[in-house]
């Protein structure tokens, strides 16, 4: 079985555990990209399918809410706080340093390597350990650019070692 | 009807079963477990002091059921204490010590000399001013407040059920339950003058009854944890460390209004929330406190979760409803309210989680007891999350009524770096700013509502005299722009207006027209828009050019605001993006910058007047403004 198989028949799954109810639409798509970190066209459709609605509906759905991404991301979803606590204690140059780390330019989040995607999330509910990041979904207080780079960089060390 | 897990008899031996498990644990090391002191590495200290308890042949306990006889600990994970910055914090009971910034390096000793030996370690106590606080309720940040709804977090274990029980828990429910019908249960909260602590400051009893008096065959029961503020984290803490108290609320709810189903819609950026709600609605399951026929009453009730997906809006009541329901999460025209057709057109009582957490203690203890805290008005307490520029950041619970000098100066310790305080926003996004001449304003409903600012759902967020207030205008409408749904037009293109002059007043391109042009819009947007986003958007940006139009002038008309230039930052220009094509060089008035066609351009900082004019020309978005450090 190839990937894209095995992956809609884990979206079945999914969409199955939740007694195909549409109410239950968002939950399965958290589901879903909490496992494959996006909504593929092909799992839209599978959705549209078995919750019985047409996929415009469920595309328009999956478009409102933020959190739902239908491009490919990274292993590593890096979110870098801009809620107003981290602001006024400059989250800015933490995801400025970010992107020029990872070198991502115009409006491009996912780095080459498609190791990370970097984002920005307005508030973590750690605001008094302010600036504050999540990768994925790990919260990290008190950072700084320097402190964030080196977070990334440990990440990139131990995947190059797993993978030689 | 179905035969009930737990009855009434076995509730109260469960009770005082718990009750005395509680008494008879000796040593008691509460590690806090707190979204903030996670992050800090908590879990770490939490891991070695219970790998060092076993290596000593100490017995730890994790349960409230395990006995661990003469040498044992009980090692419990506690909710925020609201100081998070200290953390991680560790506190031991009956010894009444609470430790700071523990490490796992300060395990051995924590262990050989307090929990063994009985002494306090000074170095890890907090300090300040050169005194020393063992117990946690001394210290200054703790002494003004007064915590009802955050009475048990950072005391208690906030994933056992019966810990809770033992607290006196789910007694509220059992009153209201069997000694009360719905109307009853109704006055009584109507009678506290308990007011909706999401933002609004309806009151709860009012509602309630509204949805009682509804006839209906099926009503729901409605929890609002989205904390959409976007520096806010009051509920947050609620319900990780103390979500028994806001199921206890939600079924005293249901117990009052006739409706079955509980739903909790938590915001998406709060996945330890959600766990430890799972936890609790497991647990309640697992007795019989939810579920069928509850203690052989013949009420049933059952409990959801929904978790949010990144969407502001959906905060508000019907854009909540109907992002439960699995549709887009966009408010709709009222009427029909929420308590005649909310969740599946069905009546709904919709309340904040704060707003639920203080049901139990309201019905336990009365309505008159709740009115002798807080003010006429709004009785009872609030919680703020106390940010930005003061010394002492975290959560803290007033009574309302409580004056913003003794919130930011005698809890939060005054302005950081020992700068001066220029204005505090409260209530987020939706709220205004407030100045040194409101510091002796008694925080109520009310009295913020007077000057033009509202409590909103308590954050707060202090700016000392270096803050643009210009920025922090441009800040929220940034945020509030990108949230906006975009189903009604003043709010959707309005918002888009606004920011889009702010930011050119930022760069110092504005003209004198534009503060006018801030206010008319300002004025349509709040009249016109369809649900509360809309509606208060514009709050920032009217009470920041009420009370700091100085520093739109310095702006406008100075072109040089002392803030924002006293923060050093300077323009660079991006080698990888530039691709040589000139425009910014042709726009700047002071000839600053240079380079060869389709090669990077350079800016010459000594010659540059922070005009803009290049940051505004380039059409690839090469021109970055570094902030400089210090
Ligand atoms: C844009 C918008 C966002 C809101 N966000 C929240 C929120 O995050 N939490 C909340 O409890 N109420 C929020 N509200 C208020 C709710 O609509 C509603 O009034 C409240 O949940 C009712 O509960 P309460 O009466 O207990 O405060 C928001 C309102 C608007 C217009
Ligand atoms: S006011 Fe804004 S958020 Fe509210 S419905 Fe209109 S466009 Fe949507
Ligand atoms: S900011 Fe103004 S003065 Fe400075 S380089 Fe750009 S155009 Fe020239
Ligand atoms: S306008 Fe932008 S791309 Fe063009 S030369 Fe200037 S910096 Fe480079
Ligand atoms: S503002 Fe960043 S965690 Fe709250
Ligand atoms: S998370 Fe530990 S004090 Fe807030």
């Amino acid at each position: 079985m190839d990937a894209s198989n095995a992956m809609l028949q884990r979206v079945e799954e999914i969409i199955d555990s939740y007694g195909c109810k549409r109410e239950n639409i968002i939950a399965i798509m958290q589901d879903i990209q909490a496992e494959y970190k996006y909504l593929s066209r092909e799992t839209l459709e599978k959705i549209a399918e078995k919750l019985g609605i047409g996929v415009a509906k469920v595309y328009s759905v999956a478009t409102f809410y933020e959190n739902f991404s239908l491009e490919a991301k990274g292993k590593y979803i890096v979110k870098v706080c801009n809620g107003t606590a981290c602001h006024v204690r400059k989250s800015q140059p933490i995801y400025d340093g970010l992107r020029e780390y990872l070198q991502l330019e115009g409006k491009q989040k996912t780095s080459a390597d498609q190791l990370f995607t970097l984002e920005t999330v307005a508030c973590l509910g750690a605001c008094s350990l302010a600036p504050a990041m999540t990768i994925n979904d790990e919260v990290h207080a008190k950072m700084t650019p320097e402190s964030a780079i080196a977070l990334l960089e440990d990440i990139r060390r131990k995947e190059a070692v797993q993978n030689a | 009807m179905p035969e009930c897990a737990l009855t009434r008899t076995q509730f109260h031996l469960l009770q005082t079963e718990s009750k005395d498990l509680l008494a008879a644990q000796k040593l008691k090391v509460l590690v806090c477990a707190g979204t903030g002191c996670v992050a800090n590495g908590s879990m770490k200290v939490y891991d070695t002091l219970k790998a060092a308890c076993e290596t000593r042949g100490l017995n730890v306990c994790v349960a409230l059921r395990e006995e661990g006889g003469e040498n044992s600990v009980h090692l419990k994970k506690s909710g925020c204490h609201g100081f998070c910055e200290i953390g991680p914090l560790v506190s031991i009971e009956p010894l009444d010590i609470l430790y700071t910034h523990v490490h796992p390096e300060d395990c051995e000793e924590i262990i050989e000399k307090t929990l063994l030996g009985g002494e306090v370690i000074d170095r890890l106590l907090y300090h300040k001013d050169g005194q020393a606080y063992q117990r946690r309720d001394d210290i200054p940040f703790y002494k003004l407040q007064h915590r009802i709804v955050l009475r048990d977090s950072g005391k208690s274990d906030a994933e056992e059920i019966l810990e809770y029980i033992a607290n006196g828990g789910y007694s509220a429910f059992e009153k209201a339950l069997f000694e009360m019908n719905g109307e009853e249960i109704c006055k009584t909260i109507s009678d506290s003058g308990l007011r909706g602590r999401g933002g609004g400051g309806f009151p709860a009893g009012r509602k309630w009854e509204s949805v009682r008096r509804n006839v209906s065959d099926v009503k729901y029961v409605v929890c609002n944890g989205d904390e959409g503020d976007p520096g806010a984290f009051m509920d947050q803490g609620v319900m990780e460390g103390n979500p028994h108290s806001v199921i206890e609320g939600m079924l005293i709810a249901g117990v009052a209004t006739g409706a079955t189903e509980g739903y909790i819609y938590v915001r998406a950026e709060y996945p330890l929330a959600v766990k430890r709600l799972r936890i609790a609605i497991a647990k309640a399951e697992e007795l019989g406190l939810l579920g069928d026929n509850i203690m052989g009453s013949g009420f049933s009730f059952h409990m959801h979760i929904n978790r949010g997906a990144g969407a502001f809006v959906c905060g508000e009541g019907s854009a909540l409803t109907s992002s439960i329901e699995g549709k887009r999460g966009m408010p709709r025209v009222k009427p029909p309210r929420t308590v005649d057709k909310g969740l599946w057109a069905k009546p709904t009582v919709l309340n904040n989680v704060e707003t639920y957490a203080n049901v139990p203690q309201i019905v336990l203890n009365g309505a008159g007891w709740y009115r002798s805290v807080g003010t006429e008005n709004s009785p009872g307490t609030k919680t703020f999350a106390l940010t930005g520029n003061v010394v002492n950041t975290g959560l803290v619970e007033v009574p309302m009524g409580t004056t913003l000098r003794q919130v930011i100066y005698d809890i939060g310790g005054g302005i950081k770096d020992g700068k001066k305080f220029k204005a505090v926003q409260i209530g987020g996004p939706s709220g205004g700013c407030l100045t040194e001449e409101h510091l002796d304003l008694p925080l109520d409903f009310d009295s913020l509502k007077k000057v033009g600012a509202i409590i909103g759902s308590g954050g707060m967020v202090v700016m000392d005299e270096d803050t643009c207030m210009v920025e922090v205008a441009r800040f929220f409408m940034n945020f509030t722009q990108n949230e906006s749904c975009g189903k009604c037009v003043p709010c959707r293109e309005g918002t888009k207006r606004m920011l889009e002059i702010l930011e050119r007043i930022i760069r110092n391109e504005g003209e004198l027209e534009d503060l006018d042009t801030l206010e008319s819009l300002a004025n349509t947007i709040t009249e016109a828009s369809l649900c509360g986003l809309g509606q208060t958007a514009c709050k920032p940006v009217l009470s920041t050019l009420k009370y700091f139009r100085n520093e739109y002038l310095a702006h406008v008309v100075d072109k040089h605001c002392p803030h924002c230039n006293g923060r050093k930052r300077h323009l660079e220009i991006n080698p990888k993006l530039c691709r040589g094509c000139g425009k910014c060089k042709r726009n700047c008035p002071m000839e600053a910058i240079s380079g060869e066609l389709r090669q990077p351009h350079t800016i010459d900082v000594t010659k540059c007047i922070h005009c803009g004019a290049c940051w505004g020309a380039c059409p690839f978005g090469a021109i970055d403004a570094i902030e400089e450090e210090g």
